[in-house]
């Protein structure tokens, strides 16, 4: 017989995991249901770093909503910009110079790839490898941000982009850099798998964990790397065809079961096809103007109308729903946040993990709170 | 885009669905979907069409607005017959409204933009959740009901998601006016204050 208390099974414990936990990337909760260290029911809590910038975006200019657009996904404020940019063509018809399709491609593309790299660090840090991972891939990221600083003189908040191109053009002897940087960014990636993906603990604790199905991906509106980890081949870059992506040649990986282990090669393997994106783009790039003369950028006032403008951001589709009503202000600036939408399925991907693995889980999706909350 | 709207029509007839223009050069015209028929036609949109991924959520505050129109008729003053012209301001209630944005994943087509509009904006404010078609739409929802005072019937969790539960306003409606001090309580300082103030008045 046993000397042990009996505990009833169904007894659960409630634990607020955040909002300061330096797991959750951000000032965010997960109000979570433990059975035994099994979690049954997880609700998360947003809004800690709401601005309201769609709010703040009907009282500006049209141009002032740029700079804001860095602050949503503040590791990635290139792609941020160009998704705006890109709506606000739509919505009023305006032409981007050839040379600004080259500069954003490039630019996207070294944003992906130091979006990647800082997810590979975060998500071992999750796992309890803090520190050693992260500073390896920050080394990598850094030398980007360094080429985002010559070209745009900020690190994070670039506001680089203009309506019908971009704001300056490239400095001298920045494509050379760039290129020795692409060129020696598969080295990177070849040493991070090297000391990771065959990693026996990093398979354990990432494979099998919270797989998903592609109608259940598809059905929660999950974007980005989550959708195609799940088998979906779905790149916007490809289905939309914006900007001059039809021009490059490049593949979409998919995972195939979906799990966090997937959503974590799937990263190395978009890195390992940005590169192959990056190299052709900087041996393709022509002369001439970096912005559309004829695109008004103080002062804009595109017709009335609306459009829906999108791209295929380092985290998921992220895109802008413009209203104009023919004055120098919009009406209405809504922002498509993948990282809040791709949490959607948060709860379903934790039910029945153990609390450990809801780190990764979340990890694996890759948030940026600024966008999550706005 | 046409192609839907008949579509549509030919499975659910007593739909009430209209095609409206959007004059940008981007050509993204809407359907304007009754909130009534707003969860059927959605399902057949998902299921029939193959719209399976619903992006994006938005809610937009619409003011009432007023229209000037002329109005032309005969007036006969002195036995002489003659035109008038008049001036009417004819008001348009204001609503709120929210717009989908779907896309479907396997014909990689889209956007298709679906618009359910409420009554008003104070009273009749509910429309039918589209959650239970797309999960996807869940946090979107909560959001335009946090943010904008959208009541979603049949959501499963209709909870505000960035304001904090306490929080009584709608900030993204056009007349929203933010207080001075959004976390302002009363203390005991300035009973006190109030006291000392009546004191010296009284002196």
């Amino acid at each position: 017989m046993s000397y042990l208390p009996s505990l009833a099974p169904s007894q659960t414990i409630d634990v607020s995991l955040g909002p300061q936990h330096p797991s959750t990337h951000g000032v965010f909760r997960m109000n979570v249901t433990l059975d035994g260290e099994t979690v049954v029911k997880l609700q998360p809590v947003f809004g800690y770093l709401h601005r309201n910038h769609e709010k703040i975006a009907e009282g500006n200019s049209w141009l002032a909503a740029m700079p804001y657009t860095d602050r949503l996904d503040y590791i990635c404020p290139l792609t941020n910009n160009w998704a705006y940019a890109l709506a606000v063509e739509k919505l009023a018809g305006i032409e981007v110079a050839e040379r600004a399709e080259y500069i954003r491609v490039i630019t996207a593309e070294l944003t992906r790839l130091q979006n990647h790299a800082a997810f590979l660090g975060f998500v071992l840090g999750d796992m309890g490898a803090w520190g050693t991972a992260l500073m390896y891939a920050f080394r990598e990221r850094e030398k980007i941000l360094d080429l985002f600083e010559a070209l745009t003189g900020a690190r994070m908040m670039c506001n680089y982009m203009r309506f019908g191109g971009c704001r300056c053009d490239l400095p001298d002897g920045w494509l050379e850099a760039a290129r020795k940087l692409v060129d020696g960014f598969p080295a990177f990636l070849d040493e991070m798998e090297a000391l990771l993906t065959g990693n026996e603990i990093l398979l354990a604790r990432l494979q099998g964990i919270a797989p998903l199905t592609p109608e259940r991906a598809i059905n929660g509106s999950a974007s980005g790397p989550v959708l195609r980890a799940a088998g979906v081949d779905y790149d916007i870059r490809k289905v939309d065809n914006y900007g001059i992506y039809n021009r490059f040649e490049f593949r979409v990986p998919r995972g195939s079961v979906g799990d966090c282990y997937d959503r974590f090669m799937l990263r190395v393997l978009e890195a390992r096809e940005s590169v192959g994106i990056l190299q052709q783009a900087i041996a393709g790039i022509p002369e001439g103007p970096v912005v559309n003369p004829k695109a008004k950028q103080r002062g804009f006032r595109p017709p009335a109308g609306e459009a829906y403008g999108r791209i295929e951001g380092p985290k998921g589709e992220l895109g802008f729903y413009l209203i104009s009503n023919g004055s120098d202000r919009p009406y209405r600036l809504r922002i498509r946040p993948p990282s809040l939408i791709n949490l959607t399925l948060l709860e379903e991907l934790c039910l029945g993990t153990k609390i450990a693995d809801v780190m990764v889980i979340l990890g694996s999706i890759d948030i940026v709170l600024g966008e999550v909350d706005r | 885009m046409t192609g839907v709207l008949e579509a549509i029509k030919a499975a659910i007839p007593s739909a009430g669905v209209e095609l409206l223009k959007n004059p940008s050069p981007c050509a993204q015209h809407s359907l304007l979907v009754a909130a009534n028929d707003s969860r059927a036609v959605a399902e057949f949109l998902r299921d029939s069409l193959g719209f399976d991924f619903c992006s994006n959520v938005s809610g937009v505050d619409w003011l009432p607005r007023k229209v000037k129109e002329e109005i032309v008729h005969k007036e006969t003053v002195e036995g002489v017959e003659s035109e008038v012209k008049e001036t009417v301001e004819r008001e348009i209630p204001g609503f709120l409204e929210v717009v989908y944005h779907l896309f479907s994943i396997a014909k990689k087509s889209g956007p298709l933009t679906l618009r359910v509009r409420t009554g008003d904006r104070e009273g009749d404010v509910s429309i039918p959740s589209l959650t239970p078609v797309w999960k996807g739409a869940d946090f979107q929802e909560r959001e335009v009901f946090d943010l904008y005072g959208v009541r979603f019937d049949g959501h499963p969790d209709l909870r505000r998601l960035l304001m904090w539960d306490e929080f009584a306003d709608h900030p993204m409606r056009k007349d929203y006016v933010a207080p001075d001090d959004f976390e302002y309580e009363p203390t005991p300082h300035d009973e006190i204050l109030a006291k000392v103030k009546a004191r010296t008045e009284a002196a």
